[in-house]
């Protein structure tokens, strides 16, 4: 008689092992991404923040490994606290300007696309994100140039003199579209807005209709539904894309490199501080100025409920 | 050779691991390879363009297999070659003294390179890449940062740099303000220092590159002012031949490579070498000090020599052969006029690239080192 039990090979009694211990299966699972998080991600940070607190030596240039907070009272001189200010002000703009732009967008996508639309609005949407990032602000460069094609259209049906009203306005203004602010803006915009419009599309969908009828129902117009009813749900969405918007252009170093004044912003004094210069620390604490922004600004998120739909 | 390194003031603050390799004293046999670390564009074996190929012809006739690693800048150089694995790189003078200090690169032999003497006599001692008495590489290239002008707007070249330091009237009766730019690398000011070094020989500038706290604080005046004309600094080869055609940019610092390209292109620019002198870069082959190939590494920098190879480089890459040779013997593309053109007449109003250390010879200490110069490049471009 055969036994009611067939021999129990390798694979087998390591089943039993997991069976019995379910914990011990998810440790392992859990390992490869933990160490992945733990070390490359949080690791690297620390490694960061630890250089940040070094300083380099006035007289040799050589970094000094003793605990500092010298570098970082160096981010207060004027021509470094004009970086991050620059930046932040920018990353402001830009987000503002997104949910300008995207919310009516995301709200047609949401709402009244349908079928073939809907499959339209997101290669829309998509299609910028597929070419290079490079060639997108290339072609901006190109578009923006003082005899490029907006100041030749400008020119064209009369306008000549209202964009070169527009350029003279001081900060913001300058040689061409290509070499001020406004051109580094739009580029930024342009490039970004993706971004936003995704995540509020989808938070937009989720307001379901029935509250938007009983919003009606109880006497509401349509700027008191939007304002009472569809703004406070969607948030999340804003909020999410506006995460997006603010953080790429916090870090972003190439665009304001090919458009606009050449003046610095964060990613550009980051990358040719650790170069030749080899002033890792202040590096290190101009990277670390995003890291504490974002912070912040997530903490604010969360506050106004950001994250509740999560 | 430790002591040495250490004695010399401009090493010194870094010299505490430099011990420097004993020089090879003959070749052996090929090992069957060479890795080297170079520019884009430096070592080319007809896959960009089938004429400009000097590499096959080493391969064949040493045994030795080139294998290239390109680098854009020259901090990935010297991080490369502390990571190892190479046995070549063409160092810029910005790097090339690093590496000797950090005792990356090894002594080289000139007498096991019989091509040494064709080099030219000015190149041979250069120090960036010679460190009392003693060779650390060969020279490969090197070229001036020439003031490019639009010819439609300047009929006669300019005599000076002043059009792209002070706001003036251009020969066509318009302000220069927005129509010139400056290099956004620290290094620009060298040139702003040297062109104070000919119009206010009352700060007692010796070197561009050796600044005192006065001399610095009178360059980084001149470029505050620069940067009210200039709308925007360039960084890329291809955005600055952009803004020249659709910016409306007559006069900037430059490279011939820009140069030469646009001109091919049929556009109205021509270069010049102000009365005040300019800057340039030169590159040298330079050996890591754990060398696993060291015999064919000798083998390329004979051959990196050859004067039809550096012709050739010279036409590819808008530079000057290091082997004067090269311009006139025919071996390779490259003539008389070409190198006069990309700035071989001009060598003695050159001044190479050095980087800024605090130890000059103004004294220990007296000089701004580069760190210092790349922070307040930033203040100045941001209009501080």
């Amino acid at each position: 008689m055969e036994s009611a039990h067939p021999a129990r090979g390798q694979a087998d009694r390591l089943t039993g092992v997991f069976w019995r211990r379910p914990k011990l299966l998810t440790a392992l699972l859990i390992a490869p991404p933990l160490l992945w998080l733990g070390v490359v991600y949080v690791g690297s940070l620390a490694a960061l923040l630890l250089q940040s607190f070094y300083s380099i030596d006035e007289f040799s240039g050589v970094v000094v490994r003793e605990f500092t907070l010298k570098t970082y009272a160096e981010l207060l001189i004027p021509s470094n606290y004009d970086v991050i200010l620059r930046t932040v002000a920018m990353a402001a703009a830009v987000t503002v300007a997104s949910v300008v732009l995207a919310f009516p967008v995301a709200f047609f996508a949401a709402r009244y696309a349908r079928g073939r639309w809907k499959a339209v609005f997101y290669l829309g949407i998509m299609l910028p994100l597929w070419s290079s990032y490079l060639v997108k602000v290339y072609a901006w460069k190109l578009i923006l140039a003082k005899e490029g094609i907006i100041t030749w259209a400008a020119e064209g049906i009369g306008a000549g003199s209202i964009l070169n009203a527009v350029l003279a306005i001081p900060v913001i203004g300058g040689n061409s579209l290509s070499t001020s602010y406004i051109g580094t803006f739009l580029v930024f915009v342009y490039v970004w807005l993706p971004y936003m419009i995704l995540p509020m599309q989808a938070a937009l969908e989720r307001v379901p209709t029935s509250m938007l009828e009983a919003s009606a129902d109880l006497g509401a117009g349509g700027l008191r539904t939007l304002r009472s009813v569809i703004l406070p749900l969607a948030l999340p969405g804003i909020v999410a894309g506006s995460i997006f918007t603010f953080s790429l252009t916090l870090g972003d170093y190439i665009i304001p490199q090919i458009v606009g004044s050449s003046r610095f912003f964060i990613g550009q004094a980051v990358y040719s501080l650790q170069g030749t210069a080899g002033n890792i620390p202040l590096a290190a604490a101009f990277a670390v100025v995003p890291i504490v922004i974002m912070l912040v600004y997530l903490t604010i998120a969360r506050k106004m409920g950001a994250f509740d739909a999560l | 050779m430790k002591k040495l390194l250490i004695s010399t003031t401009a090493l010194a603050m870094v010299a505490t691991n430099a011990g420097a390799a004993e020089m090879l004293a003959a070749l052996g046999a090929p090992e069957g390879q060479v890795n080297i670390v170079a520019w884009p564009g430096y070592i080319e074996r007809g896959e960009t363009d089938a004429a400009f190929d000097w590499v096959t012809k080493f391969e064949e006739a040493s045994g030795c297999k080139v294998n290239v690693k390109t680098a854009n800048t020259s901090d990935e150089m010297v991080a490369l070659m502390n990571e190892g694995g190479f046995d070549l790189v063409t160092a810029s003078g910005d790097a090339s003294l690093r590496l000797v200090a950090g005792g990356r690169v090894q002594p080289v032999n000139v007498d096991l390179i019989p091509s040494w003497s064709s080099v030219d006599d000015r190149l041979k001692d250069a120090p960036w890449h010679t460190v009392d008495g003693v060779h650390y590489g060969t020279p490969y290239m090197w070229g001036p940062n020439v003031l490019m002008y639009n010819t439609d707007v300047f009929k006669e070249a300019p005599t000076s740099w002043n059009v792209v330091f002070e706001e003036m009237m251009l020969p066509d009766g318009q302000s220069n303000k927005g129509r010139v730019q400056a290099y956004d690398g620290p290094i620009h000011v060298a040139d702003a220092a040297q062109y104070l070094m000919f119009h206010k020989p009352e700060l007692g500038i010796t070197s561009p590159y050796e600044l005192n706290e006065d001399q610095y604080k009178a360059a980084l005046d001149l470029l505050r002012g620069q940067r009210e004309l200039v709308s925007r600094y360039w960084h890329d080869a291809f955005i600055q031949m952009d803004d020249f055609k659709n910016e409306g940019v007559v006069a900037s610092g430059s490279w011939p490579f820009q140069v030469n390209l646009l001109k091919s292109e049929g556009l109205p620019i021509s270069s010049v070498i102000p009365e005040e002198g300019a800057t340039g870069w030169a590159d040298t082959t330079m050996m890591h000090v754990d060398a696993a190939n060291p015999t064919c590494s000798y083998l390329w920098m004979e051959h990196s020599l050859a004067s039809n190879l550096q012709s050739d480089l010279s036409v590819w890459f808008g530079a000057v052969p290091s082997v004067p040779a090269a311009c006139t013997d025919g071996r390779g593309m490259q003539n008389q006029e070409g190198c006069d053109a990309n700035g071989l007449a001009d060598f003695d109003k050159i001044r190479f690239w050095t980087t800024p250390v605090s130890n000059c010879a103004q004294g220990a200490g007296a000089c701004v080192p580069y760190y210092r110069w790349v922070s307040d490049y930033i203040g100045v471009i941001g209009g501080r």
